[in-house]
């Protein structure tokens, strides 16, 4: 007799469970040589607790509980965290260094090969603002790609506000500015240029705009996006290179990718945005960033920022690059 | 670094994909020898023909690093993740509702059940279609020659894919409403797109400056 599991789950064996073990054990233990705690919280929470830090993402699972209760599975550890420390740690003096091995929920179309069940790995850092926190951050995060044995990986550096301020900037708000950010969001340059230029900001404006989503390299780029001109890019650019001038000094900025056509779709980013990819893999690693107004949504000023791997993948990437470097 | 990897369509889009190719300095003599192979390595990239569809599937898993396919395909795989980087001009054709020529039987339906039956490849680009225009249908799907459904009852009209039209005359349809305009798309996975920008971003101009855009 078959007896199924759902889509998009999965059991694991010993063999791959003795791998997961060592990679969540080398990711600890750089997480904890840094100073980043190890927490756990529940995988159901009530679901108006959640939205508070989401704003109801809509691939969230929710149910009744036995009392009619609204509850929520967490669809990653960013908002949980954040709801434990405003709530345990207000007598405590920042920052906080936090980490976790936690597994998420999120629904997912069928048949893509995504997991429903997955499991996250990395860190939050409340209470040190930017550049500081950012360049923490980024830091701990090579060390866990060096530790999981992705020497190549490349993390790309973005900023969240970039375009929501361009377009105010420009002119471009309501449904229109919403319509580009989905473009944007959904990475249709094509749809992006078309959405620009039914927005009537001139043609120049529409290619400046669709131009400086391309740009992605090293310091050289910041240069390439100041001839793009315009305040709001110049304020994000005064942002990114605050951040990368700090990895620069301390020799972290090697692997680093400036890449201003980044735009995470989780609603809390703000500033600095990440994404970590490997050439041994066909998909984004993991991702993270600064949310500096998170915490406030839970009554506690502080800025944040942080990281989240996913762990099969990461492993994925892990055994391909094991392969390659066997002859 | 392995060579660029490109998934390139057959069917409707091969030919003008052979031709823009070869425009910008990708030889594609072996593809058009009728070979039964699949994977062509040519002028320094890599060549994999795939099945239009199929195209946003290898280049969202990586397994392509770039792709082209029509818009049609990538509406109805919207949640597919691919960075869709230009329109090349080529390809073109409209995604319409169709009906039998000279019949009231769509109208009817809508105006009598507020429901009509719509036979389609398309069943994304439709639901979305008559949402955002607050119809109700029921939309079946079909593999193939989707022209022969209304002929067969097997739905009030169609939603497909119309490059010149022949195909509906020669089934009796007509075009009733015209949907969206599809040409075909340069595509890019996420992630090479980010590690190998040098060369996607050198293709991309060669491209736009080959498809006159």
């Amino acid at each position: 007799m078959i007896h199924p599991i759902p889509p998009g789950t999965r059991d694991v064996l010993p063999d791959e469970m003795r791998e997961l073990r060592r990679l969540r054990q080398a990711l600890l233990e750089v997480f904890e040589g840094r100073g980043y705690g190890e927490v756990a919280t529940p995988a159901i929470e009530y679901e108006e607790v959640l939205a508070r830090g989401d704003g109801r993402a809509s691939r969230t699972y929710r149910f009744f509980d036995e009392s009619g209760e609204l509850l929520a599975l967490r669809s990653d550890m960013t908002v949980p965290i954040a709801r434990l420390v405003a709530d345990r740690f207000t007598e405590s003096e920042p920052p906080f260094r936090l980490c976790y091995l936690a597994s998420a929920y999120r629904a997912v179309r069928p048949q893509s090969g995504q997991l429903r069940e997955f499991e996250q790995a990395g860190v939050e850092l409340i209470g040190v603002p930017a550049p500081e926190g950012t360049v923490e951050v980024i830091e701990v995060l090579e060390a866990a790609l060096d530790a999981a044995g992705l020497g190549r990986a490349v993390i790309g550096l973005g900023d969240a506000d970039l375009y929501r301020q361009l377009l105010e900037e420009l002119g471009v708000v309501g449904e229109a500015r919403d319509s580009v950010l989905v473009s944007l969001a959904t990475h249709d340059l094509v749809g992006l240029e078309e959405k620009l230029g039914e927005a009537g900001i001139g043609s120049e404006r529409v290619e400046t705009c669709v131009a400086l989503t391309q740009l992605r390299g090293g310091r050289e780029v910041l240069e390439q996006a100041r001839g793009l001109g315009g305040e709001a890019v110049e304020r994000a650019i005064a942002r990114l290179s605050e951040t990368y001038e700090e990895l620069e000094r301390r020799g972290a900025a090697d692997r680093v990718q400036i890449d201003l056509g980044l735009l995470r779709d989780l609603g809390y980013y703000s500033g600095a945005i990440l994404e970590v990819y490997d050439p041994a893999l066909g998909h984004v690693l993991g991702g993270g960033g600064r949310y500096d107004g998170l915490m406030k949504r839970f009554g506690l000023d502080l800025s944040a920022a942080g990281f989240g791997l996913y762990l099969e993948r990461v492993h994925t990437a892990q055994l391909e690059e094991q392969g390659r470097d066997r002859p | 670094m392995s060579a660029l990897k490109i998934a390139v369509p057959r069917g409707a889009l091969f030919g003008e994909t052979l031709d823009v190719l070869d425009a910008v300095g990708i030889d594609t003599a072996e593809l058009r020898g009728g070979s039964r192979s699949l994977i062509f390595e040519t002028s320094g990239v890599t060549l994999v023909t795939v099945r239009p569809s199929d195209v946003p599937t290898y280049v969202e898993a990586g397994a392509a690093d770039v792709g082209i396919t029509g818009k049609d395909v990538l509406l109805e795989q919207s949640d597919r993740v691919v960075y869709e980087l230009l329109d090349l001009g080529y390809g073109r054709c409209r995604m319409v509702l169709a009906a039998r020529t000279g019949n009231d039987r769509l109208a009817e339906a809508q105006r009598r059940l507020g429901r009509m039956r719509i036979a389609t490849k398309y069943p994304r680009i439709a639901e979305r279609y008559f949402e955002s225009t607050g119809r109700q249908v029921e939309l079946v799907e079909v593999k193939g020659s989707v022209e022969l459904a209304p002929l067969v009852g097997l739905g009030d009209g169609i939603v497909d894919l119309v490059a010149t039209g022949r195909t509906l005359e020669d089934n009796e349809l007509e075009v009733r409403e015209e949907i969206v305009e599809c040409t075909a798309r340069f595509v890019a996975n996420r992630v090479s797109h980010k590690l190998r920008a040098a060369e996607i971003d050198e293709l991309t101009a060669k491209l736009r400056e080959a498809s006159g855009r």
